[in-house]
């Protein structure tokens, strides 16, 4: 393979890769993520080379594997250029059709496009599916249009060109002040100014320093990052190393879950590749920059997302967090001066470089610029990851791009940055999202996770689920975030249990109040945000809980029955039937009574009954009404006549 | 190292770049409270009863002074009502697990702590990590050390090396607040030391 040893010989490279590749080829690609590879995009891939080669299409057609497409819950997804001719939910079966169809005739197979759920309209093409049509996807681009395994589709889409001017045409400095002038925020929660964070370690002395990406992703629910790394890893690369030559570093490293297999994969084929080329290493594109990137897989511990926890772990110790300051730009691994940003925010970086501060500060609000990558997952139509522009409403996210809540339901909540965010109400759906609106209403942006809840959720529930998991993910090093988050889980469990006293929301707003003012990090810091956060929006339903025992979602089990309304019950003996734990009474033609001793509270009986019987109910906060006399459940048919 | 001045409890005091809060405090004659903190041993800021509020970067915020670096100009106030409410919390919460230890008694009786607040979990460690730290940095021998996180965090000696190092050592004994460490030890003892090292309650 050729190394490249100059700006113009990389312009040079791609100009030949381009007039190689005719843009008019129709080409098949299929999404690879982990997500579609979950739906079985392995399968279709195999059927999609084997009818390649049966229709005699290998001449004619190109097959791509790409990154992840978003749109997750349709996968695995389909699309055929350069039509853009989008099929979803394909599977091996479908591809003889879509070959003799679509890559022969160009005939569009009708029956696996994507149907508008409220107006039944169908959408032929990718870009006209509301799910994209409301995004705007910078970051994400290319995920859907390159082979994250070959670096030549990289580079014929204008790949580390943005390294090339920072690394022929600008100093250091200039790029410093470039991604300054961005106002680039970390994706990766706290939304610190990247810039003034690499300007620290810029002017910290010394001779050796790092740069480090976080893909250490560990919101239950988010893959935003791993989406990138897995799609587009060379794009994080090419961030990185702009900010290694700005910085001064010459040795980075990657930091990833060992939970993502895929992406170890290709990023360490992409690390490969550019070195290969010339693009990592020594006398990078023939200039005097050196760099070299180490892969390092995380043992899956949520707190070495944390950066302080994340050089710990680094450095091969037990992943606790130390004090800041020092700051890491100051004293980070091993003692040196040390940059972390987030896949996210490194992917950014060659945006800012080939257009431009001013064209990236022109998208998003005053103090959020860009466009930022959620997760968008919970009671919502269409569920996966979605890019917008900062300062787009939640309500947008939530209906155009999200397509509303399914079932007809009630939105309750969005709850957003991953398990210390918090639970935004219906009031508050026309916020522009950014980092500071966000915070203004006690969440915040952090990675990106989004998950709507609709009126089944009950928020004293929502909020014992993410202190039950940050119970176990705090470091336990500290003791507020050990104790402040124990404390609180207890009383959650109590309140949910009916065993709540007066008192309790007092209690859990002053362990909260300590554990975010006294621990060590910032898990601790902001862990209790479910908590302070549900009962500054929702204290109306822990007061139900407490004071009425009443859960008004009908969620927590101990203070929920079920019960079968007699004049309604049909005696169809489908609950009868299906009742695990026996507790129905009743057969042919005797309306069925539920054994409140032993009932396990499952609502089986209220999933099966018929729609048109709707005869199970959920009680909560009120007696159950006591089980009607044995000789009255004796139901009388009148129907066709035949009664004796 | 230059010397600069900060003010803590409205006196000015004098200290030298890098110190802590703790360390600048200590010199000057005020008093912060400490659990976790040990002269010989690395600053740990875990037990973080030593917080005291902190005028510095144009914000007020809660620090442990036994980390807090110290700056020009800062503003440190050793008891407020937000410091006081804070210890007293924080102890509350380790007096649910080592409702007798002496060192806890004393602060709460100070901060009006009450040890019945939470439900009793007696684990009896209160997590401090001296004897962990004692061991590793002092003595260089990892015989005792921390397993599992969070909630479920305790400390543990691990018997091969416990076997070989503790017999003649025993230097963290009294570091420890409660008396958790040596229940700890002589657990470990009972259960997987060598029978030639183990001498029976007796002395024979």
């Amino acid at each position: 393979m050729p190394r490249i040893n100059s700006a113009v010989e990389l312009e040079k490279f791609r100009k030949d890769l381009l007039s190689k590749r005719n843009p008019n080829k129709p080409c098949i690609t299929l999404c690879s993520g982990t997500a579609c590879h979950a739906t079985q995009s392995e399968k279709v891939a195999a059927a999609i080379e084997q009818e390649i080669e049966k229709q005699g299409l290998k001449a004619d057609v190109d097959f791509r594997r790409t990154g992840c497409h978003g749109f997750c819950e349709k996968g695995p997804i389909v699309v055929i250029y350069p039509e853009e001719i989008c099929y979803l939910q394909v599977t091996a079966e479908d591809i003889p059709e879509i070959a003799s169809q679509t890559l022969k005739e160009k005939k569009v197979v009708d029956r696996l496009l994507y149907v508008d759920p409220t107006t039944g309209e169908k959408a032929t093409l990718e870009s006209d599916i509301p799910f994209y049509k409301n995004q705007e996807r910078l970051v994400f681009h290319f995920n859907t249009r390159i082979d994250p395994k070959s670096i030549e589709d990289y580079l014929a889409i204008g790949g580390y060109q943005a390294l090339a001017k920072a690394l022929f045409e600008m100093t250091p400095e200039q790029v410093i002040a470039e991604v300054k002038a961005a106002n680039l925020r970390g994706r990766g929660g706290a939304g610190f100014p990247a810039g003034i964070k690499w300007e620290a370690a810029r002017k910290t002395p010394g001779e050796l320093k790092y740069v480090i990406v976080n893909c250490d992703e560990g919101d239950p629910g988010a893959y935003m990052d791993r989406s990138l790394m897995e799609g587009n890893p060379h794009t994080v690369l090419e961030g990185l190393m702009i900010g290694a030559y700005a910085i001064g570093a010459h040795e980075g490293y990657v930091y990833i879950r060992q939970e993502y297999p895929l992406a170890v994969e290709n990023l360490t084929i992409a690390l490969a590749q550019a070195e290969e080329y010339g693009l990592l290493g020594e006398k990078i594109l023939g200039s005097g920059f050196d760099f070299n990137v180490k892969v390092h897989r995380g043992a899956g511990a949520f707190v070495c997302g944390e950066e302080t926890s994340l050089l710990m772990s680094l450095e091969g110790k037990p992943g606790e967090p130390r004090a800041r300051p020092p700051y890491p730009a100051v004293k980070g691994l091993w003692g040196k001066p040390t940059n972390i940003n987030n896949v996210e925010t490194w992917a950014n970086v060659p945006l800012i470089i080939n257009g431009g501060a001013s064209a990236f500060s022109s998208i998003g609000t005053e103090g959020s610029k860009g466009t930022k990558i959620f997760s968008l997952v919970g009671k919502v139509n269409n569920t996966g990851l979605v890019e917008v522009p900062m300062g787009v409403t939640l309500r947008d996210i939530i209906y155009k791009v999200g397509g509303g809540i399914p079932g007809g339901k009630r939105f309750k909540a969005v709850q957003t940055g991953g398990p210390s965010g918090g639970c935004i109400p219906e009031k508050y759906l026309d916020i522009k999202v950014d980092f500071d609106e966000l915070k203004k209403v006690g969440a915040i942006m952090g990675s990106g996770g989004m998950i709507v809840m609709d009126e089944d959720t009950c928020m004293v529930d929502v909020a014992k689920y993410f202190l039950n998991f940050l119970t176990g993910e705090s470091c336990g090093k500290c003791s507020p975030c050990r104790e402040g988050i124990r404390q609180m889980l207890k009383i959650l469990t109590k309140i949910s249990e009916g065993k709540g006293r007066e008192g309790d929301i007092e209690l859990l707003e002053e362990l909260g109040q300590t554990t975010r003012d006294a621990s060590l990090c910032a898990l601790g810091g902001t862990a209790p945000n479910p908590v302070l956060n549900t009962i500054r929006y929702f204290r109306d339903e822990y007061e139900a809980h407490i004071k009425e025992k009443r859960c008004p979602a009908y969620v927590c089990k101990e203070l929920v029955s079920y019960y079968i309304a007699p004049d309604k019950c049909q005696a169809c003996l489908s609950c009868l039937r299906k009742c695990p734990a026996e507790a129905i009474a009743g057969g042919k033609n005797q309306i069925h009574v539920i054994d409140q001793e032993k009932c396990i509270k499952c609502g089986t009986c209220f999933e099966v009954c018929p729609s048109r019987f709707r005869a199970v109910k959920k009680i909560s906060g009120e007696p159950v009404p006591p089980p009607i006399p044995e000789e009255a459940r004796r139901i009388v048919r009148k129907s066709k006549g035949k009664e004796k | 190292m230059s010397e600069l001045l900060l003010q803590i409890d409205g006196r000015k005091v004098e200290a030298k770049e890098g110190m802590t809060i703790l360390k600048a405090a200590q010199s000057a004659g005020i008093f912060i409270p400490t659990l976790c903190h040990h002269e010989k041993l690395e600053p740990y800021g875990a037990c973080r009863i030593c917080v005291v509020e902190v005028d510095a970067r144009g914000r007020t915020t809660l620090a442990a002074a036994c980390l807090y670096p110290v700056e020009p100009d800062m503003v440190v106030r050793t008891r407020s009502e937000k410091v006081d409410k804070t210890r007293k919390v924080l102890l509350e919460q380790l007096l649910a697990h080592a409702p007798d230890a002496p060192a806890l008694q004393e602060l709460a009786q100070q901060y009006g702590a009450d040890k019945d607040r939470f439900e009793k979990e007696s684990s009896f460690c209160v997590l401090c990590g001296l004897c962990v730290r004692y061991c590793a940095q002092v003595k260089k021998k990892n015989a005792v050390g921390f397993v599992d996180r969070g909630a479920s965090r305790e400390i543990s000696f691990i018997p091969e090396i416990a076997s070989r190092e503790c017999w003649n050592c025993k230097e963290c004994f009294p570091l420890c607040p409660t008396s958790y460490l040596q229940a700890a030890y002589h657990l470990t003892e009972a259960l997987a030391f060598p029978r030639h090292s183990f001498k029976s309650a007796s002395g024979k």
